[in-house]
């Protein structure tokens, strides 16, 4: 597992990261949100033990990052912002070498390596020089290298950005499968559909203070407001002497639909079914107004600049 | 300890496999390694004839060791550039973060690094050399005797290490693979400077001091490698990425540590100098030690190789010499030269001279130039009891009096220069090493403008003003 406690860093007069508080349990996914320079790359690189906080603290799979910096690397698998792949090496080499750094066993490591290759469709390749692959073939062989030792913790910077559609697919697949084995995950990423599809947990990060943190249910919530339903009538309907229920709020009404924001959904969208189907209004569809993580983080940016410009 | 190792030959070994692989590295190599023998046998052959013409009188044999020396060092040269960008080349690459992000301690990524570094250029000279020596069988023409082989053997292997050493340093240090190239005429430089110092003592036939360059030349490899080590850091590595110097910065953190959050003059020098003597003083003890020894060296040296041309000399020439002595004190006639500024700013060149050896050698020959210096005082006195005269209360007019003042300024300056050597090879954590050197700055020039220099100015006007009068009424006598 990971946490955080005020973790900051500081290079010089820049605040790269500002008192962020984490707490990231195994069989977890953590999505870690934010504009380029946001301090992402920074925290992911305390949490490996790379940079020592300027103040906080911060515990990895068990671990102080700053005391017990080797233990952590071990623990960690770390798919890097650039690949940092060796071009003279063929995959299995590279994968080899990787697999004798963090100590495995030579049965281990062909068993591991074979695997890894076969699983992201590099086996064909895997003699070949890595310089002749392709982007995304080259970030399958990092993610392959950041998994060769099995570790407990992932730490994984944009795992799909060079990926064709199928080979991103096979990659939030192998993440999903991590996160029910019980790793600990935590994903830097600017793909908003694929952390609503993986994250457990978001934070959104900014100028190196995170702004908003929690399920993705909670940031809708937090930021949008409560859930928003929309009713569809199939024929014209007469709304006199109809009434929401409490907590219950009308957001527009035509002759065929009706829009309400509604604080306790699993309490009031009954009731308001109920008092529908009083009033004999011939409901079609009565459905959850889609919110997408990508309005919570264009909301919560352009309060915080707002904030700023203030400021 | 065996697995540990393993990880320092596996770094190396993926990097050696990554070099042969690069035949821009290649290449030129085994040019040089192949070509450089025959194009220096030539050269010697075609020198040694041009010169004999004018009756010289060289025979080429005398050149096969001063060959042999060259052969070695030009592969190194070449090959350095492995060494130059064995951590900013992965930086730059993109390939550091990986590695460094691997559970490998500090040392076994270094040691890697280093020791394929070394290994390179080593195989290259040495094959080189075997060939040149090829050569010279062939040629009729006589191997230098197995003690010339050996420290030949021990030269190119210091080379190299020194070499290599140095540009992994820089390597550590640079924020591109540009800069670091540039800074390599750093290392190309003195390393050409020092060969041709070695190159005489080759001619000349001293071994003696041909020991003493390796042993020079070993131990700055050494503190180089510590060097390295200790101011390795990952964050470093990763965090620095623009190649700009911010002057601002740089004078402000010099400034910071000179005046040290201090109120006052007052508070100046009694705390924050204060505190800059103590962290000073384990060193003036060192050199206090190396003061006496020195000084008994110097006796000795004079004792054992002056006594001899003493003994040697005619009536007439020691009455010469002592007359010379005895007119040393009357400094009435040097007046516009030798007066109290002039004896103060050489004296104060002095210890800079010193201070400045000493930071390109990690205070290394800033000690040599103090220990010299002290010598100097043990030598005069064995002069003095060989010719005859009594010493003691020479010493005490002649010297003692400004020397009260002198050499505990001398002891101290040389003192900060080993504080800094010491510091400079001692790991800090949290520090960059550009850090730490304007820190190790800020407390040479307080202690430098706060304590040497008060001292050498009273030292100045005493030796100006009263120790010539002393030393004539004793000399009277």
């Amino acid at each position: 597992m990971i946490e955080t406690h005020e973790l900051t860093k500081q290079f010089h007069d820049f605040l790269a990261v500002d008192e962020v508080n984490l707490s990231v349990d195994a069989g977890q996914i953590l999505a870690i949100l934010g504009q380029n320079g946001a301090g992402k790359t920074t925290t992911v690189r305390m949490l490996t033990a790379l940079l020592n906080p300027t103040r906080g603290w911060a515990r990895v799979a068990g671990y102080d990052v700053v005391k017990n910096g080797h233990d952590v690397r071990s623990s960690v698998g770390v798919l890097t912002e650039q690949h940092g792949l060796y071009m003279r090496m063929t995959a299995i080499e590279y994968l080899d070498f990787f697999g004798q750094v963090y100590s495995l066993s030579a049965v281990a490591r062909k068993m591991r390596s074979d695997h890894l290759l076969e699983y992201f469709g590099l086996a064909e390749a895997a003699h070949r020089r890595i310089g002749e692959y392709s982007k995304g073939m080259r970030q399958k062989l990092a993610l392959a290298r950041a998994m060769m030792h099995d570790p407990g913790v992932l730490l994984l910077d944009e795992p799909t950005s060079a990926m064709d559609p199928e080979s991103a697919r096979l990659v939030r697949d192998e993440i999903a499968r991590l996160k029910s084995s019980q790793r600990t995950i935590v994903i830097c990423s600017h793909n908003l559909t694929e952390v609503e599809s993986l994250a457990d947990q978001i934070a959104i990060i900014y100028r190196g203070k995170i702004l908003l943190q929690g399920t993705l249910e909670e940031m809708k919530r937090n930021v949008l407001g409560a859930p928003e339903y929309e009713v569809k009538f199939s024929a014209d309907w007469d709304a006199t002497g109809f009434e929401l229920p409490q907590g219950v709020d009308l957001l527009s009404r035509t002759a065929t639909s009706l829009k309400v924001r509604v604080e306790r959904p699993q309490e009031s969208n009954p009731q308001i079914l109920q008092a529908l189907s009083a009033k004999s209004a011939s409901v079609m569809a009565f459905q959850e107004e889609p919110r997408t993580l990508e309005q919570v983080y264009l909301k919560v940016m352009a309060e915080a600049k707002g904030r700023e410009n203030v400021q | 300890m065996f697995s540990k190792l393993r990880l320092v030959w596996l770094v190396a070994g993926r990097e050696l496999k990554d070099q042969f692989r690069d035949w821009r590295v290649l290449a030129p190599m085994i040019i040089l390694i192949i070509c450089f023998p025959f194009l220096m046998n030539e050269f010697a052959k075609q020198t040694v004839d041009f010169l004999n013409q004018y009756d010289a009188n060289l025979i080429l044999d005398r050149f096969v060791p001063f060959s042999i020396m060259i052969i070695g060092f030009f592969p190194i040269t070449i090959s350095l550039v492995v060494a130059l960008e064995a951590f900013v080349g992965e930086k730059e690459r993109g390939t550091i973060e990986p590695i460094l992000s691997a559970p490998l301690d500090n040392w076994q990524l270094y040691f890697g690094k280093l020791l394929v570094g070394v290994a390179t250029p080593l195989a290259a000279s040495y094959l080189s050399i075997a060939l040149y020596l090829i050569l010279v069988t062939r040629q009729d023409l006589n191997m230098p005797s197995p003690m010339v082989m050996l420290q030949l053997f021990l030269l190119t292997t210091a080379h190299a290490t020194l070499m290599v050493s140095a540009a992994i340093v820089i390597s550590v240090q640079s924020t591109s693979v540009k800069a670091a190239n540039l800074l390599a005429s750093f290392i190309v430089i003195p390393v050409a400077l020092l060969m041709q110092g070695e190159a005489v003592m080759l001619f000349w036939g001293n071994e003696q001091v041909l020991w003493l360059a390796i042993s020079g030349v070993i131990i700055i490899s050494l503190l180089l490698i510590r060097v390295g080590i200790a101011h390795f850091q990952r964050e470093y590595l990763l965090g620095r990425e623009i190649d700009s110097i911010n002057l601002t910065w740089i004078w402000r953190t010099f400034w910071k540590n000179f005046i040290g959050g201090a109120r006052s003059f007052g508070d100046w020098y009694g705390r924050v100098l204060g505190s800059a003597m103590r962290r000073v003083a384990p060193a003036i003890f060192i050199l206090a030690l190396i003061a006496g020894v020195s000084t008994w060296m110097g006796y000795d040296w004079i004792m054992n190789n002056i006594s001899q041309v003493i003994a040697k000399a005619s009536p007439e020439r020691i009455e010469k010499i002592e007359a010379g002595i005895r007119q040393m004190p009357d400094l009435s006639n040097l007046q516009g030269s030798i007066s109290a500024p002039f004896l103060f700013l050489n004296n104060t060149r002095a210890v800079a001279f010193i201070f400045f050896a000493g930071l390109f050698s990690f205070g290394v020959l800033g000690i040599l130039l103090y220990m010299v210096n002290i010598g100097v005082i043990g030598g005069l006195y064995a002069l003095f009891e060989l010719l005859g005269m009594r010493p003691l209360p020479i010493f005490l007019a002649g010297v003692v009096p400004h020397g009260i003042f002198e050499i505990p300024a001398l002891m101290i300056g040389s003192a900060v220069v080993l504080y800094i050597g010491a510091v400079i090879v001692t790991p800090q954590t949290g520090k960059s090493m550009g850090e730490v050197i304007l820190e190790l700055l800020a407390d040479w020039t307080k202690i430098f403008l706060g304590v040497v220099v008060p001292l050498l100015a009273i030292a100045a006007i005493i030796e100006a003003y009263i120790t010539p009068g002393l030393l004539l009424s004793v000399m009277a006598k």
